[in-house]
């Protein structure tokens, strides 16, 4: 910084809908980096911020899933591009607030760049291994073919703030789902710096929304919420699993369990975040006698 | 008269304007009352002799203003709103803060006084009936929702929802007089409505001409309200002053003026066609005019706002300006109606948000 110039300090603020709300509540929270220092105050996102979310999911959503699955592949690629651009800034966030070296921070920032490129080209391959033609015995063509849940809750891996989020949020919305995230609560800032990049990425507003604030306060109304369809507990505070899932049965969301122990996010996935976030349909053509 | 609101089995009431929530001086430049001046020199000039003086009845107050010039006398003689005042007052309105018990009274209020419409060309006898069914019981799953006040529809789908509603407290409400632009003949906008009225239509939305009212042909405008007025005989008669084309406050204040003096039960904000549709501070300046004018004569008028009204949020600020600017007497379906289509819906979501704490989704009720 030059001498005797002000910092300009950045608000840490909710992305909904496309824009940068502060939350309703006025609230905020202290993030302290790895080390116990102050590290920035970040937006405590209220039950009424996660109800406008849903909303703002809710109304992307059709379109989303209507793009062709080549544009959002596009598209999640462009995001890469910006997350490219700002390895940066990405860098510093990641190292800032889970204590690695620059390093490591950098070669996170990498694989959740390709882990962003991965999903891309999984959006028009997935109806090919999701879906097919089925033999019937009977004069019908047969087939069927993946369609999105609809709105899907996460809650994002609570240590990994930046591969883990990609690595759940990706898979959500490369088939056309919109996703409404809770933030990794101690570790949040990478998932603010992210949202930045995906308001610059032809995402569509709504597609992806994140919040910061308390997972134990969020979750609950997340998973009780009757406009969701699925709900990611990848980030799930152990205590509250039980009473989130009996909460997500209300409307018979698709729950996707917390994994024992911790995946390690940098290991290349599988398909099986994507496949877990889509419904089936069948249909049966007749064919002339 | 249709059954009060908020009867349902949830304990004792709690009302909107509970002390903590009315509290507040009127801003005396917006609200105070209109001092007639127009109309007292009128009445004092033809020495009809009446006890009150200042309170000619109906149908005197449109002998009186039979006369062009005293009409524009009249009309100019309102004090003008300030603009800048009402804005303040209705925005300063809507900040309050209505909490939980009183939001459900609120909710099952402005349902009570809802006229669900629709008013599409598409619209059919089959959906007419499916909205009469959803009049009469909008939530399926919960009895102590209450009806809703009326089912607004175009004349010619008038028969298929008398059937529809046969034995139910909710009215037929029709648009008549060529509605929406109201470009026709007098002719032809009379047997619109006596077709309406004869279908069985209980309740007749009319819409003023707004040409002749801002050209300035005040007569010409009172003379079709009062040739409606008798055309639609024991009919509720809404008249549609369509404020988003009158361009002021001051010409909102007239028309309600006028569209009372001319014998309108209610008066409505708008057609819904036209954007700005109902704004809160129109809102505000007819209710002051209601308020007034039944102070005047004795007759009660009610105020009906419609067209963008899609939240509960938005109803509810609608309600705390009924109360705080017309008063108590108001918050009731025979005084106060809220025209909308997708509210009720929205109602019904913050309803079981209230009651069950969980968020409701969106393909929880029935489109229509």
């Amino acid at each position: 910084m030059a001498e005797g110039r002000l910092g300009v300090r950045k608000t840490y603020k909710l992305y909904i809908g496309g824009a940068f709300p502060r939350s309703e509540s006025g609230r905020s929270y202290e993030v302290k980096g790895a080390g116990g220092e102050f590290l920035a105050n970040v937006a405590l996102g209220s039950r009424k911020d996660l109800r406008d979310a849903v909303v703002a999911a809710r109304k992307a959503q059709p379109a989303w899933a209507k793009a062709t699955a080549y544009l959002r592949g596009q598209v999640l690629y462009r995001a890469a591009e910006m997350m490219e651009g700002r390895r940066g800034q990405l860098a510093l966030a990641v190292a800032a607030a889970e204590g690695v070296g620059s390093g490591d921070a950098a070669s996170g920032v990498d694989t959740a760049v390709d882990r962003m490129v991965w999903y891309a080209g999984w959006s028009d391959k997935l109806a090919q291994v999701a879906g097919g033609t089925n033999p019937v015995a009977g004069p019908y063509f047969n087939f069927s073919i993946p369609e999105p849940t609809g709105v899907v809750g996460i809650l994002a891996p609570e240590s990994s703030s930046l591969v883990g989020l990609v690595s759940v949020l990706a898979p959500v919305i490369v088939s056309g789902n919109a996703a409404v995230v809770v933030a990794s609560e101690a570790r949040p800032t990478p998932a603010v710096e992210l949202a930045e990049v995906l308001a610059t990425s032809d995402l569509p507003g709504g597609v992806v929304n994140i919040l910061t604030g308390r997972t134990a306060e969020l979750a609950p109304v997340l998973a009780a919420h009757r406009d969701v369809e699925a709900l990611d507990l990848a980030g799930a505070p152990e205590a509250l699993e039980v009473d989130l899932e009996v909460a997500a049965a209300g409307n018979v969301k698709r729950v996707l369990r917390r994994r024992k122990p911790e995946p390690d996010w940098a290991a290349q996935p599988g398909p099986e975040r994507m496949l877990h976030f889509l419904e089936t349909k069948t249909v049966w053509h007749p064919m002339g006698l | 008269m249709l059954a009060h609101p908020g009867t349902g089995p949830g304990g004792p009431r709690v009302r909107l304007g509970h002390p903590r929530l009315s509290a507040e001086p009127r801003l005396a430049a917006v609200t105070s009352s209109v001092k007639l001046a127009g109309l007292a020199e009128l009445a004092e000039r033809t020495e009809e002799g009446h006890a009150g003086g200042l309170c000619p009845a109906p149908a005197d107050l449109f002998e009186l203003t039979r006369p062009e010039a005293s009409l524009r006398r009249l009309l100019h003689g309102l004090p003008g709103v300030d603009q800048v005042g009402a804005e303040g007052r209705a925005a300063s309105l809507a900040t309050r803060s209505i909490k939980a018990a009183s939001k459900l009274w609120a909710i099952d209020t402005a349902i009570s006084m809802l006229d669900l419409t629709t008013l599409e060309g598409a619209d059919t006898p089959a959906k007419v009936t499916s909205l009469c069914g959803k009049a009469r019981r909008p939530d399926p799953s919960d009895p102590s929702v209450p009806a809703v006040a009326a089912v607004c529809i175009y004349p010619d789908l008038v028969p298929a929802a008398k059937v529809a509603l046969a034995g139910s407290p909710v009215k037929t409400a029709a648009v008549a007089t060529a509605f929406p632009s109201g470009r026709a003949s007098l002719a032809v906008k009379l047997a619109d409505v006596a077709d309406a009225v004869s279908a069985g239509a209980e309740e007749v939305d009319m819409v003023i001409d707004r040409g002749a009212f801002l050209s300035g042909h005040y007569a010409k405008v009172l003379d079709e309200v009062q040739a409606v007025r008798e055309a639609s005989r024991q009919a509720c008669l809404k008249v549609i002053l369509e404020t988003g084309e009158l361009s002021t406050y001051d010409n909102v204040r007239r028309a309600s003026w006028l569209a009372m003096i001319g014998g309108a039960d209610f008066i409505k904000t708008s057609t819904g066609k036209v954007s700005p549709a109902s704004t809160l501070p129109v809102a505000l300046v007819m209710l002051e005019a209601a308020r007034d004018f039944t102070e005047a004569t004795g007759r009660a008028v009610g105020v009906k706002v419609a067209g963008g009204i899609r939240t509960t949020k938005d109803a509810i600020k609608y309600l705390v300006v009924v109360n705080e600017v017309a008063g108590e007497e108001w918050l009731d379906p025979s005084r106060f109606r809220i025209g909308a289509s997708g509210l009720l819906n929205d109602l019904l979501m913050q309803r079981s948000k209230q009651r069950t704490g969980v968020y409701a989704g969106s393909e929880d009720w029935s489109i229509e």
